[in-house]
């Protein structure tokens, strides 16, 4: 790669920010350690639901490494005691009422370590009053269920919302139509993230100069800074976020969480920093769960499997607090995608959400704002429609997927999908599996007795939130900035708004405007996660960086080459129009070697060269970047597996991975991308599931309990790349982040629901535990949302 | 932040020195081998003892000998020393099946054998694996030393027969004559790698003319009595070793025992899984042992 | 209590209550910060240290219980400024995105290497099984451990320029 001529930039090239990490040199929240720094810890409710009778916190504010305590009440006097989330709903920090789920914020103590603060919570007597809680979310509705939000003025139920998308008469006349119909109920189980660092803070309130300082794992700095203020009354300017190396985020690091406010007061209250760093537990616990859709789903086609319709009713438990983090208009996130990557005629979907006495979250984990949920129930229904009507999975899928020059679609619930080639990618997937070859090894072996399963997913993701005219969250629309310097000698530092949390934005991001201005990416230093030195913008989720921080760099990148431009007209003399940018340099039309570089141009600005009237010195540009659409990446999966009926084991033997994310940057850190979703996919189908008992007691709340996958359950994933550039993004780059952990689990449960089929079983919930595999054949399958019995 | 609360720390220099620490602490005092169940424990403050009798230092308890018929192992052998251990795995196949599975590479590196049995988690695999070898430990106490098989050793959840003021120092195990024809295995099926049984199953058994001269079958995680499913092993003895005879053996294994729903898996799977399991480990035992009855071996 | 113990090759004596656990030892006493704490149930391997010669998991070890013992971080797996081919593979192959469990892995790496210079992909798995990497899928730590094997016994310096572009953030 020759990384100084112009386009040479991108290519899988090592990452800048592993010089650090493999030293052991990352600077993770808790590795910050300011002189005079405090320890806190929450006090957290035992109990799904109960009334405070009376919180005594005296034994605690006595223990000598103790420096203050906090309660509810004190936190009211503050008025802080409840905050707003990002859905429009408001949150207890510390509870003053009510405890609303297990794990819940009732206190918060301040000691001089850590060990001291976790002793002190010892102290403290809480005493409640036990109220019968509200677990199952298909009750929630019920007369004489309990109520969950009695503090909300007028609520009087446990519905947060009803939702609907798609026209409803349109898809009910296509359902009479069609000669089958397929249905079923299935449940996509609440998990978490649980990205490897949990939730933490060091909060610093410097009493002289009134500035509130917060190092914290924040995926969206700027956007928590604005809401910090709002929240605390602390003006804007003066407080600082930094957001510096994060350990995983997933979407767990979106929200506010209580802790951080409370370490926030602890510091306002003793004049000292506070830490605060979530134990796996809490984490597990109380921030933010995802999916928790029990969904009926109905899919609708002709006799010859072409799709005509599809329905779905959803139920969505939304915890305690209405807590999800997605674009305001959309209460069910970007669910009503639920097409997927098919030509559907007709669709409609209704989504009412629920309060239980659960923890409150919802969209946190990378899952494109619920797109991971639709995928898996079009995914599903459409290998069920396959079976019954006794046609190939792969062969229905090719039947009905959108055809290329059908781009762009806008799709029956709305959506306007801007590229892509489907047959394209699923005959890859096809090829680089061995498709026949394994479909005639699935029946060597089902003759044998021994049980492998294929399954197939295509997904088609809408990433990039979001254009202005749709999206924003708590009212800011979803833009991000960035702001762009290069040095006389010219060396660049960018600034950007979004926040890596492994994606490796340091590199990706030297390599976007490296590439835009025939610089190596070492030329250029990228800086992000604190907000005094980047640009306002809504930070990194949904996939978002690429799409929408990323065209910010590009056409930060490119005003500053037009710039660069008039001054290198300037500098050999001749009109900026007779200059070509070619090869990473602007060169004399027919004389190409006549050039200047931007290193020489950029000294040239910073240098006493005469410019023309109206051009500004200096090389540096800003700019700011709002979507005109989302992106559409899409893909296509196959997972094969092999089960034992015996015990219900699953061995996923092997996962193919076709992706098209357009143009790819850094190819080696977008299959690395793709390789995490592969592992998010096998351990929700398989094993992550946080679930509660009858009387909300979370069975979920460590590791040992709260399974991920081990280097065991992962296979060494195949991979396959097909580019289909998304027409409106600058570069044709689509977002990447959550596309496997969206397209991965139906492709890993279809497999084994492909495997159980000489068994009747046509479909089982995730997850498919042996023992849940095993009930699925002896036909008495496993309510995955709550506890065995 | 789980961390564990306010303990002492003694350090035991000699077996002698940890009895008499023992003694002098009392009931309050734990002994702490290699941690790796006691300290979790006392992180989530379910465990929260006044002092600690650290015996990490007794190397002398660290070992993998054959004195003549008996293989003896130290209680302080760490779960990896087992699993490399050549003259354990040429004796007892089924510790090196169990060792393969138990936690995981670096929890094996610290974590001890005696812990684990001291441990007497309701799961543990090398209790049920005891118990199909028919083991004897070794127990120290004030008043010297004595011996209780293994299958006397638990006396119910996290409870054994080590006093206070005890300690197990070695684990025995019968060798035998090599004219008898043995072979033994170990099966577990967990939810992934690294994680707890939610059934196992370990047998040992010994074939004279295809007839089954002596057996053990452990079981843990699904509530056998002692670890062990002496019913099916009192119905094979003096069987044939064949295919009908193994399944039967399964049945009553999962007849007998009381396995309770919990998320690993409900009652009425794992006590399937005790059938399918306990039918499995005898098949594989017997196939070390040189085949199944009526079958080319 | 008072403990004497040797880290990467540095002998440190403090006085600490016995209940303090090796990982808060080394990253709050002594500022070694590279190695992680992850979870409360000994799972998820971020904390991943040597003692002696066997990688444990610090968050499983109280401090009180290596004394006169040595302890191995990732801080101490380069020598002389010259990096580890374990670290060097592990940017080679893209073995990490956050870097949270990457001191952990890179120790377990190091020590099976010691142990076995050639091992299989699936000896590499089994070896990091007890450790949980919510980013790579595994997939590419295996590539990297296989890298290291094959670049072991070379000085190494391929791969990562070794330049330190750590931007100190907030670091005190
Ligand atoms: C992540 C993880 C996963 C695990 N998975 C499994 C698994 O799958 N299967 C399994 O069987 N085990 C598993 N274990 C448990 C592990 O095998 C044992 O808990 C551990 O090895 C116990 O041994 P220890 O030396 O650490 O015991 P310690 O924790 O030191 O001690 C355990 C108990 O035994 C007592 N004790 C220890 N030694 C003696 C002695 N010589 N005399 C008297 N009392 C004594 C202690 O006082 C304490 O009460 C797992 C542990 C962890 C951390
Ligand atoms: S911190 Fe998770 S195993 Fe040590
Ligand atoms: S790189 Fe993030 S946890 Fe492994």
């Amino acid at each position: 790669m020759d990384a100084t001529s112009g386009g040479g930039a991108y290519g899988p090239i090592p990452r800048k920010e592993d010089a650090r990490f493999i030293r052991g040199q990352g600077t993770f929240v808790d590795d910050i350690c300011l002189p005079g720094m405090l320890y806190g810890a929450v006090l957290r409710s035992p109990l799904a639901h109960a009334r405070i009778v009376s919180v005594d916190a005296a034994a605690a504010a006595a223990h000598p490494k103790v420096m203050a305590v906090l309660t509810g009440e004190d936190l009211a006097e503050r008025a802080l005691a409840w905050m707003p989330t990002l859905s429009g709903d408001v949150q207890a920090v510390l509870a003053t009422d009510k405890v609303r789920f297990q794990g819940q914020e009732v206190a918060f103590v301040v000691a001089t370590d850590r060990y001291a603060a976790r002793d002190a919570l010892e102290l403290i007597a809480v005493d409640y009053e036990p109220l019968p809680p509200l677990i199952d979310a298909r009750t929630a509705l019920d007369p004489g269920a309990p109520l969950v939000r009695d503090d909300l003025p007028g609520q009087n139920g446990n519905k947060v919302f009803d939702w609907a998308a798609g026209d409803r008469e349109a898809t009910d006349a296509a359902f009479s139509a069609a000669d089958v119909v397929v249905s079923c109920d299935m449940v996509y189980p609440r998990s978490h993230p649980a990205p490897l660092e949990t939730c933490g803070i060091v909060a610093d309130m410097n009493p002289v100069s009134g500035k509130l300082t917060l190092w914290v794992t924040s995926q969206a700095p700027h956007a928590h800074r604005t809401l910090y203020a709002m929240v605390t009354g602390v003006p804007e300017h003066k407080i600082r976020i930094v957001s510096p190396d994060l350990g995983g985020g997933f979407g767990a690091k979106v929200p506010l969480y209580p802790g951080y406010l409370c370490a926030i007061v602890g510091s306002m209250v003793t004049g000292r920093p506070v830490k605060w760093m979530e134990d796996r537990s809490e984490n597990l616990m109380s921030t933010a769960f995802a999916r928790d859709y029990h969904m009926h789903g109905e899919i609708a086609a002709t006799a010859d499997g072409k799709i005509l319709g599809l329905r779905a009713r959803v139920l969505a438990d939304h915890g305690a607090f209405n807590a999800t983090a997605q674009p305001t208009r959309f209460p069910a996130g970007f669910f009503h995608i639920f097409t997927g990557s098919y030509d559907v005629p007709a669709a409609f979907c209704e989504v009412t959400g629920v309060f239980t006495n659960k923890a409150p979250g919802g969209v946190a984990y990378s899952c494109s704002f619920r797109v991971t949920e639709a995928v898996y129930l079009v995914e599903r229904l459409t290998d069920m429609l396959a079976r019954q009507l006794a046609i190939d999975p792969a062969e229905l899928r090719m039947r009905n997927l959108l055809k290329p020059e059908q781009f762009p679609y806008t799709c029956a619930t709305g959506w306007q999908y801007d590229s892509g080639d489907y047959p394209r990618a699923l005959r890859l997937a096809l090829d680089i599996a061995g498709y026949a070859e394994l479909r005639r090894e699935q029946a060597q072996r089902r003759a044998r007795g021994e049980y492998m399963g294929i399954g197939l997913s295509f997904f088609t993701e809408g990433v990039g939130a979001g254009p202005r005219s749709q999206m924003d969250i708590l009212g800011l629309a979803m833009a991000d900035g960035a702001d762009l310097r290069v040095h006389p000698t010219g060396k660049a530092v960018l600034g950007i708004s979004v926040q890596t949390q492994g994606q490796g934005h340091e590199t990706t991001f030297a390599q976007i405007v490296a590439h835009e201005l025939g610089l190596s990416p070492d030329d250029v230093e990228v800086v992000h996660g604190d907000t005094d030195r980047t640009p306002f913008g809504l930070g990194t989720y949904g996939s978002r960086s690429t799409p929408v921080s990323g065209a910010a760099a590009v056409v930060a990148a490119r005003k500053v080459r037009e710039r660069a431009r008039l001054v290198a007209a300037a500098m050999l003399e001749v009109a900026a129009d007779d200059l070509e940018w070619l090869d990473g340099k602007w060169r004399v039309r027919g004389d190409p070697d006549q050039a200047r570089g931007i290193a020489e141009i950029a000294m040239a600005a910073h240098s006493t060269l005469d410019l023309p009237d109206g051009v500004e010195a200096h090389l540096d540009a800003s700019a700011v970047y709002t979507p005109p659409n989302l992106t559409y990446p899409f893909g296509a999966y196959i997972c094969v597996t092999d089960v034992d009926p015996g015990t219900g084991e699953v061995k996923v033997r092997r996962f193919i991975a076709v992706d098209d994310c357009g143009v790819r940057i850094n190819p080696m850190i977008v299959e690395g991308q793709v390789h995490r979703g592969i592992a998010d996919g096998i351990g929700i189908a398989l094993m992550q599931a946080i679930v509660f008992d009858e009387s909300g007691n979370c069975l979920g709340g460590s590791f040992m309990d709260y399974l991920l996958p081990t280097s065991m359950e992962c296979p060494s994933p195949e991979l396959g790349a097909t580019v289909t550039p998304s027409p409106h993004h600058p570069i044709g780059a689509k977002g990447i982040g959550e596309s496997a952990t969206v397209g991965s689990p139906a492709a890993v449960v279809n497999s084994v629901v492909d495997a159980l089929a000489p068994f009747g079983v046509v479909h089982a919930d995730m997850p498919l535990t042996p023992a849940a595999v095993w009930r699925a054949i002896q036909g008495r399958p496993i309510r995955p949302d709550l506890a065995l019995s | 932040m789980q961390v564990p609360a306010q303990v002492e720390y003694e350090k035991a220099t000699s077996v002698q020195h940890a009895l008499a620490l023992l003694a002098r602490y009392g009931p309050e005092a734990k002994v702490l081998a290699g941690g790796h169940s006691l300290i979790p424990m006392m992180k989530l403050r379910l465990a929260q003892p006044e002092v600690l009798v650290d015996i990490n230092g007794l190397t002398d308890l660290c070992f993998i000998d054959r004195v003549a018929d008996e293989l003896r192992i130290g209680t302080l052998t760490r779960h990896a020393q087992l699993l490399e251990s050549e003259l354990a795995g040429e004796h007892f196949a089924i510790l090196h099946d169990a060792e393969r599975v138990i936690a995981d590479p670096i929890v094996r590196n610290w974590g001890t054998v005696g812990g684990s049995l001291c441990q007497a988690d309701p799961s543990e695999d090398l209790s049920a694996a005891f118990a199909a070898m028919k083991g004897t430990m070794v127990i120290e106490g004030p008043g010297g030393s004595r011996e209780v098989s293994a299958r006397a050793f638990h006396t119910g959840p996290y409870e054994t027969v080590v006093g206070p003021s005890e300690l197990l120092t070695e684990i025995r195990l019968p060798i035998r004559p090599g004219h008898q024809r043995g072979g033994s295995a170990y099966l577990k099926v967990a939810r992934r790698a690294g994680d707890w049984p939610v059934g196992a199953a370990g047998a040992a058994v010994w074939l004279t003319d295809g007839i089954v001269a002596d057996v053990g079958i452990g079981l843990t995680a699904v509530g056998a009595r002692h670890f062990v499913a002496a019913e099916a092993e009192e119905f094979l003895l003096g069987r044939p070793a064949d295919e009908e005879n193994l399944a039967r053996a399964g049945e009553i294994a999962a007849e007998h025992c009381r396995p309770v729903t919990d998320q690993r898996g409900p009652a009425d799977y794992k006590r399937h899984l005790v059938r399918e399991l306990t039918a499995r480990v005898l098949r594989a035992a017997l196939s070390r042992a040189g085949g199944l009855a009526g079958r080319p071996s | 209590m008072k403990l004497t113990l040797t880290v990467n090759g540095t002998e440190y004596a403090r006085t600490i209550e016995p209940r303090l656990l090796l990982i808060h030892f080394l990253r709050d006493e002594l500022g070694l910060t590279g190695s992680h704490w992850g979870c409360d149930t000994s799972n998820c391997g971020a904390c991943v240290v040597w003692l002696d010669e066997t990688p444990v998991k610090s968050c499983t070890v109280l401090a009180a219980m290596t004394d006169g013992r040595r302890v191995t971080t990732v801080e101490g797996l380069a020598r002389n400024g010259v990096l580890d081919p374990v670290q060097e593979g592990f940017s080679a192959c893209h073995g990490l995105q956050c870097g949270f469990c990457t001191p952990g892995m890179m120790m377990t790496a190091r020590w099976l290497l010691d142990r076995n210079p050639n091992p299989t992909a699936a000896e590499v798995r089994e070896a990091i099984s007890g450790q949980i990497c919510r980013c790579t899928g595994y997939e590419n730590i295996v590539r990297s451990v296989l890298w290291a094997a094959g670049n072991d016994g070379n000085d190494g310096n391929e791969g990562n320029d070794g330049n330190d572009g750590s931007d100190d953030d907030g670091r005190d």
